[in-house]
C-alpha cells in the first residue's frame, strides 16, 4: 500500500483504527513530492517543517480519540488563500515575499477541522489563465503528459492531486479555474454557489465571481472538504447564511427522480472535440441507466457568456488590483522620484503581461464614455444568462455539459493568442456569471491518454443533489482510479 | 483597430502602469482582438434589462457596530516594503 496513493476518506479510515499514523502519511506525501515535483512543479511552496508538526498533533489527537474526518489529512492550498506566517503569492513577483499575518476563513476551518497544509500550490498569476503558464513562478506540467498544461488557474491544486502530491486541496474558481484543471488532470474539482465559502483571506481577482472550493481524488472526498469549507462567515459580506447540509449523506441508490437538462446549444459549440463530445454522449447513457432522465434545454444567450466574462472579469480585476501600490506590501520598486512615478514601476515591474492585459482592458470598459457600451450592457447581458437558468432549472435538477471543449493543450500552444485561451472556458464560465455550483468528475479519457471531464451544475445551494449525481456516476466508472504514470 | 496606441498609453496611465513600445503595440492587438469579439454584444436587445453586479440575492449585509479585537499596528506593518516610527513610508508627495 503507498500511503501517498490514498484517498481522504481511506487514510482517515486508517487512522482511526491506528492502522497508520498521520506523521507517516505525511511523510510519505512529502517523499512523494520530494520524488516527482521536478516534473510536475505543482507547488510554489513546500512547509515540510510544520506540516509534520500538524501532523505529530493531529496524531496526538487521535490517540485521545479526537477524530474529525479531515483530522491528519496532508492538504495542498492554492497560493491565492492566505495562510497565517507561510508565504502567499499568487504566483506574482509583486507578492513574491507578502507573509499574511492571518489565516483565511477556510485556513481556519481547515486547521480546525486537524488538516496538515503541506504547501501553496502554483496557479496563473492573480488567478488569471487557464494553463497556468501566467505564473510569474514556475511552469506546472499536466502529471498525465508533461508536456501539456495541467489547466488552470488552479493548476497546480490539480496537479498535485492528480500526482499524488497531497490528498486533496483546495483552489479557486472564478471562470472555471476549478472544474477546468480538475477535467484537465482526471480528478474531481467543485465550484460551489457564490456565498457558500467565504472569501475571507482569499485574495481578490473579480468579487462578484470568486469562490472557493475542492478538488479531489473522488467525489466522496469533494464532499468531505466540501463539509469542512462550507458556511457562514460575517467577516464576508456576500457569505449567505444558509445551512449547511452534510455532503457526504448522498444516496448511491440511483437517481431515479431526478431530471438533467442538456443544452442544446453546447453541441453547436465550435472547437468541441469529438472525443471530448463522446465522452460526454456515454456519461449521459450511464447516468440515464441509474434511472434520472435526460431532457433537452435551451440556454440562448450561453454564446455570449465569454465576452460577458471578459468585460467583468477585468472591469473588477483592475478595480482589485489598485490596492498593489508598493506601499503596505508586496514588492516596491528603488523609483523614489515621485510617488506616482514609484506606483508605475513597481506596479510594471511587478505585474506579468497578462496581469497588466487585464488591467488596461477593465480600466478601459469601465473609463468615461465606454462604461456603457461594455460594462453597463455586459452586465445586462449577465441578468439575461441568469434568466437562461432559471427557466432551464425549471424542467431539470441538474445541467449536464463538457467542462472543457477539449482535453488538455501543449504548453505553448494558446500562450500568445489571449483570445483563444479565454474561449477554453467557454463552458464554465456561465456558471460563475449565475453564482450557481457545478462540478467536474472524470468521464473518459482521449486517444492519447489525457482525462476529459463531465460537468455538472445546479441551482443555488443544490451542491448536494450535484454530488449524489456525480457519486452515482462515479460507482459505474474508474476513470478516476486511474492513476498517472510520471 | 478598436483601441488606439494613444488610448492604451491613455488607460495605462490612469491603471498606473508604464508601458514601452513592444508592450503598447501588442496590447493594442490584442486588447483590440477582445474588444472587437466583445462587440458581439451589441446584437442582443437589452433594453430595460437591469444589470446585475451580484448573483445571488442578499439584502444590505448589516452587523451591529461593536468592538472586537483587531489587527495590531506591528503586524498591519509587518510585510511594509518601508516603514519607521509605526508608519509606511512613502517618496514625497509634494515637491518643495
Amino acid at each position: 500500500m503507498k500511503l501517498h496513493e490514498l484517498t481522504i476518506h481511506e487514510a482517515s479510515d486508517l487512522l482511526k483504527k491506528k492502522e497508520i499514523s498521520s506523521r507517516e502519511l505525511t511523510k510519505a506525501v512529502l517523499d512523494r513530492i520530494g520524488s516527482v515535483e521536478k516534473k510536475v512543479e505543482a507547488y510554489i511552496t513546500i512547509d515540510a517543517e510544520t506540516a509534520v508538526k500538524q501532523a505529530e498533533l493531529a496524531d496526538s489527537e487521535i490517540s485521545r480519540g479526537n477524530i474529525l474526518p479531515l483530522t491528519g489529512i496532508p492538504v495542498a492550498v492554492k497560493d491565492l488563500i492566505c495562510t497565517n506566517g507561510l508565504r502567499t503569492t499568487c504566483a506574482s513577483k509583486i507578492l513574491k515575499n507578502f507573509t499574511p499575518q492571518y489565516d483565511a476563513f477556510v485556513i481556519k476551518k481547515l486547521k480546525k477541522a486537524g488538516a496538515v497544509i503541506v504547501g501553496k500550490t502554483n496557479m496563473d498569476e492573480f488567478a488569471m489563465g487557464s494553463s497556468t503558464e501566467n505564473s510569474g513562478m514556475k511552469t506546472t506540467r499536466n502529471p498525465w503528459d508533461l508536456t501539456c498544461i495541467p489547466g488552470g488557474s488552479s493548476g497546480g491544486s490539480a496537479a498535485a492531486v492528480a500526482a499524488d502530491m497531497c490528498l486533496g486541496s483546495l483552489g479557486s474558481d472564478t471562470g472555471g479555474s476549478i472544474r477546468q484543471p480538475a477535467s484537465h488532470c482526471g480528478v474531481v474539482g467543485m465550484k460551489p454557489t457564490y456565498g457558500r465559502v467565504s472569501r475571507f483571506g482569499l485574495v481578490a481577482f473579480a468579487s462578484s465571481l470568486d469562490q472557493i472550493g475542492p478538488l479531489a481524488k473522488d467525489v466522496l472526498d469533494c464532499a468531505l472538504l466540501m463539509n469542512a469549507i462550507a458556511g457562514y462567515d460575517p467577516a464576508d459580506s456576500t457569505s449567505v447564511p444558509e445551512a449547511v447540509p452534510d455532503y457526504t449523506s448522498f444516496s448511491s441508490k440511483g437517481l431515479s427522480g431526478m431530471t438533467i437538462g442538456i443544452p442544446k446549444e453546447y453541441n453547436e459549440t465550435k472547437g468541441l472535440d469529438p472525443e471530448v463530445s463522446g465522452a460526454v454522449k456515454n456519461a449521459v447513457r450511464v447516468i440515464e441507466g441509474f434511472g434520472a432522465k435526460c431532457v433537452e434545454v435551451t440556454l440562448p444567450h450561453t454564446k455570449y457568456a465569454v465576452a460577458v466574462y471578459y468585460v467583468i472579469a477585468p472591469s473588477e480585476a483592475s478595480s482589485n488590483l489598485a490596492r498593489y501600490d508598493g506601499v503596505k506590501y508586496g514588492f516596491r520598486d528603488k523609483e523614489k522620484n515621485s510617488l506616482i512615478d514609484m506606483y508605475k514601476s513597481t506596479r510594471t515591474k511587478g505585474f506579468g503581461p497578462e496581469v497588466q492585459r487585464r488591467i488596461i482592458l477593465g480600466t478601459y470598459s469601465l473609463s468615461s464614455g465606454y462604461y456603457d457600451a461594455y460594462y453597463k450592457k455586459a452586465s445586462q447581458v449577465r441578468t439575461l444568462i441568469m434568466k437562461d437558468f432559471k427557466n432551464a432549472f425549471k424542467s431539470c435538477d441538474l445541467i449536464l455539459s463538457p467542462v472543457a471543449p477539449t482535453p488538455a493543450f501543449k504548453i505553448g500552444e494558446k500562450i500568445d493568442d489571449p483570445l483563444a485561451m479565454y474561449l477554453s472556458d467557454i463552458f464554465t464560465l456561465s456558471a460563475n456569471l449565475a453564482g450557481i455550483p457545478g462540478i467536474s468528475v472524470p468521464c473518459g479519457f482521449s486517444s492519447t491518454g489525457l482525462p476529459i471531464g463531465l460537468h455538472l451544475m445546479g441551482r443555488h445551494f443544490e451542491e448536494k443533489k450535484i454530488l449524489t449525481a456525480a457519486y452515482n456516476f462515479e460507482q459505474a466508472t474508474d476513470f478516476h482510479k486511474q492513476k498517472a504514470e510520471i | 483597430m478598436k483601441i488606439t496606441k494613444d488610448e492604451v498609453v491613455y488607460t495605462a496611465d490612469l491603471a498606473r502602469l508604464d508601458l514601452d513600445e513592444n508592450s503598447i503595440n501588442r496590447f493594442a492587438d490584442q486588447i483590440g482582438d477582445i474588444l472587437e469579439y466583445v462587440d458581439t454584444l451589441n446584437s442582443v436587445d437589452t433594453e430595460g434589462i437591469t444589470p446585475t453586479s451580484h448573483a445571488i440575492f442578499l439584502s444590505n449585509a448589516f452587523r451591529e457596530d461593536e468592538v472586537k479585537e483587531s489587527m495590531s499596528a506591528d503586524k498591519a506593518l509587518a510585510n511594509a516594503p518601508e516603514k519607521e516610527d509605526g508608519n509606511f513610508i512613502v517618496p514625497k508627495v509634494i515637491n518643495s
